[in-house]
């Protein structure tokens, strides 16, 4: 197969790519257990665990970037698929604390003080570890392909998904803000006390998540990666660059969009299945309106229609974040909106664009068709 | 000219846009492998016809029989790409992030186009030798790997035509081919029709007189969406009504 049949990076890209990942799955974790508590060389648990959820966080990044980066479709809802792989988590979670809980009972607290007697049965699923890991992803992706379906179906396209989209995610926050949802209201779920039988306080329960969500991370990766080479991923950009010749190709859209967007659903889910036991919180405050823009802001910065952009954007902006909010804790929401519309108006091919740029005037000239080119959305 | 030899008969078709009849009972005719040019003032409804033709757009009433009698009105644009009818755009319509080779790979014409075999589809040899095979015809060998984006317009319009033919359309639809382009692009652009019009019944529509001349067997005048003449270039240009449906817009004829 020629090279230009394909989009993956370059022999260089994939390399650090390796090493990347090497020092994710092994060295940090090492830098974490061996050096001295006291040695500038040891990674403290804070900080594994902190980057642990980064991690969870670029996999929610990736799903974006498939649909928004490679597909054109912005989808302003990304947090909701987060939040129901979340909740679907942390309802198994919550009911493994048992009789460890506040007031003793078998049932979560909040339905103690919200005077519920009896287990809903919509939580009686979660009683099982796999009730809970099938359902982070099913039910997300369930829910895509109904409102995928119907929204893409009925031919709503650009400006006018991304609000219907937003939408969902207002409306969802609502929901799940209401005690009669009966999944914690404002509060959420929280208080997890064990995994499988592992303890959630105990540091090796978190390295052991970790690890888990650096696998998680490289098979999402493979998996996009896989999808964008393949013909499919061709339509995807086809249909960003010319829906209307795409059509009279024989293909029909709406059925791809539906497909990425459920997709890019599953990975959301994953995602918030990942971040709920690291975490040890979920509430509607990181499902709604503002979490899932936050989304965007992570995949523009990192740079649109690359995968390897969104993780490297998710990861350094809520980085960025955990370090600049122990300074200007005001300040971070404009320093975000400021960055976004730094690099919108100044480097639409974002972080990795400038890395790409800079490395490339060492390098022979980059293939022709190496970073998918973008348009504004 | 018995019915049997039509590939495309539309009849009395009427596109009624609130009271704006941009199509008015308009009968048009075309044969297999026939090289079909419609001329006719702005506004006189040839982009609107192929529009209703390949399901861009549906019409008001009317009838289009396609091949062994098929009624393509009411069905959608991709059934009616794959029931054979291709369509060319005005503006170059590429896919300018792809290679000119992969604009091809999505084009050609497969079994399933759905989302999972297409995740799967890898491209055959003898697919790989037909997309060859097109660069070669338009012209774009050289340029396989190269970013359809960075084509010339010229370019573009020969790739956009080199996507449809590989859909294997038995009626092509192109609409203002050579519009932009150099002469030397023109011509080449007319010996390209001409060749492919063995194949396949091509409809073109055009302004560029002298380019009708070069193309065209017969020419069907449109004008306030009905077609008022047809026959030779040479006829059409001599018959009254068509000088002066003109007169004053444009020197069709001299």
């Amino acid at each position: 197969m020629p090279e230009h049949e394909r989009v993956r990076p370059d022999s260089r890209e994939t390399l650090s790519l390796y090493l990347v990942g090497l020092v994710l799955l092994v060295v940090l974790p090492t830098l974490n257990v061996l050096p001295a508590e006291d040695s500038w060389l040891h990674l403290s648990d804070f900080r594994l665990n902190q980057f642990g959820k980064f991690l969870a966080f670029a996999i929610l990044a990736l799903g974006l970037d498939l649909i928004w980066g490679y597909c054109g479709v912005l989808s302003m809802g990304q947090g909701v698929f987060f939040g129901l792989g979340a909740y679907c988590m942390g309802m198994y979670l919550a009911l493994q604390i048992g009789a460890e809980s506040v007031y003793g009972s078998e049932l979560p607290d909040f339905m103690v003080w919200t005077q519920v007697k009896e287990l809903p049965l919509f939580w009686y699923p979660f009683k099982s570890f796999w009730g809970g890991f099938l359902g982070a992803i099913l039910v997300p992706v369930l829910f895509a392909t109904l409102f995928g379906f119907l929204a893409f179906r009925s031919r709503i396209k650009g400006v006018y998904f991304a609000i219907i989209t937003q939408a969902l995610a207002f409306a969802a926050w609502l929901v799940f803000n209401r005690n009669e949802t009966r999944l914690g209201g404002t509060n959420g779920l929280t208080d997890f006390k064990q995994l499988l039988g592992y303890r959630l306080s105990d540091p090796s329960t978190q390295r052991g998540l970790y690890i888990i969500t650096v696998l998680a991370l490289g098979a999402a990766y493979l998996f996009c990666r896989w999808i964008v080479a393949s013909r499919a991923g061709k339509v995807l950009i086809a249909i960003r660059d010319s829906e209307s010749r795409v059509t009279f190709s024989g293909y029909t859209p709406w059925m791809y969009k539906l497909f990425v967007f459920v997709v890019s659903a599953g990975l959301a889910g994953l995602a918030g299945m990942l971040y709920v036991p690291q975490v040890g919180i979920i509430t509607p405050a990181q499902i709604g309106v503002l979490p899932s823009l936050e989304v965007v802001i992570w995949v523009a910065v990192g740079g649109r229609g690359t995968l390897i952009g969104a993780v490297l954007g998710a990861v350094a902006v809520n980085y960025g974040r955990s370090v600049l909010t122990n300074y200007f804790p005001e300040a971070w929401p404009f320093i975000l909106g400021g960055l976004f519309v730094v690099v919108v108006t100044m480097f639409p091919d974002g972080l990795l664009g400038m890395i790409r740029k800079v490395t490339a005037r060492k390098q022979a000239p980059a293939p022709v068709i190496k970073a998918e080119g973008r348009t504004a959305a | 000219m018995t019915d049997g030899d039509l590939i495309l008969n539309c009849e009395n078709i009427v596109m009624d846009y609130d009271g704006f009849k941009a199509l008015n009972n308009c009968n048009f005719r075309v044969q297999y492998n026939e090289l079909r040019v419609v001329i006719g003032p702005n506004g006189a409804g040839k982009t609107t016809l192929l529009d209703v033709i390949c399901g861009k757009t549906t019409p008001t009433s009317g009838k289009i029989l396609f091949g062994k009698g098929i009624n393509l009105v009411g069905k959608n644009a991709e059934d009616i790409t794959k029931l054979g009818v291709g369509r060319k755009f005005q503006a170059p319509s590429v896919y300018g992030n792809l290679s000119v080779w992969q604009n091809l790979d999505l084009s050609i014409k497969r079994p399933s186009k759905g989302v999972f075999p297409t995740l799967m589809g890898r491209s055959s040899p003898a697919e790989r030798a037909r997309i060859e095979e097109t660069l070669e015809t338009i012209g774009l060998s050289p340029h396989a790997h190269d970013r359809a984006g960075s084509l010339s317009h010229g370019q573009k319009q020969w790739l956009e035509i080199g996507m449809v033919i590989l859909q294997e359309p038995s009626l092509l639809l192109v609409d203002e081919p050579v519009a932009g382009m150099s002469d030397k692009e023109t011509e080449q652009t007319g010996r390209l029709l001409t060749s492919l019009s063995e194949k396949q019944a091509i409809v073109v529509i055009e302004h560029d007189m002298d380019f009708v001349r070069q193309i065209a067997k017969i020419v069907t005048v449109l004008a306030e969406g009905t077609v008022i003449c047809e026959g030779t270039v040479e006829a059409v240009q001599a018959d009254d009504h068509v000088r002066e449906i003109y007169l004053g817009r444009a020197k069709v004829a001299h």
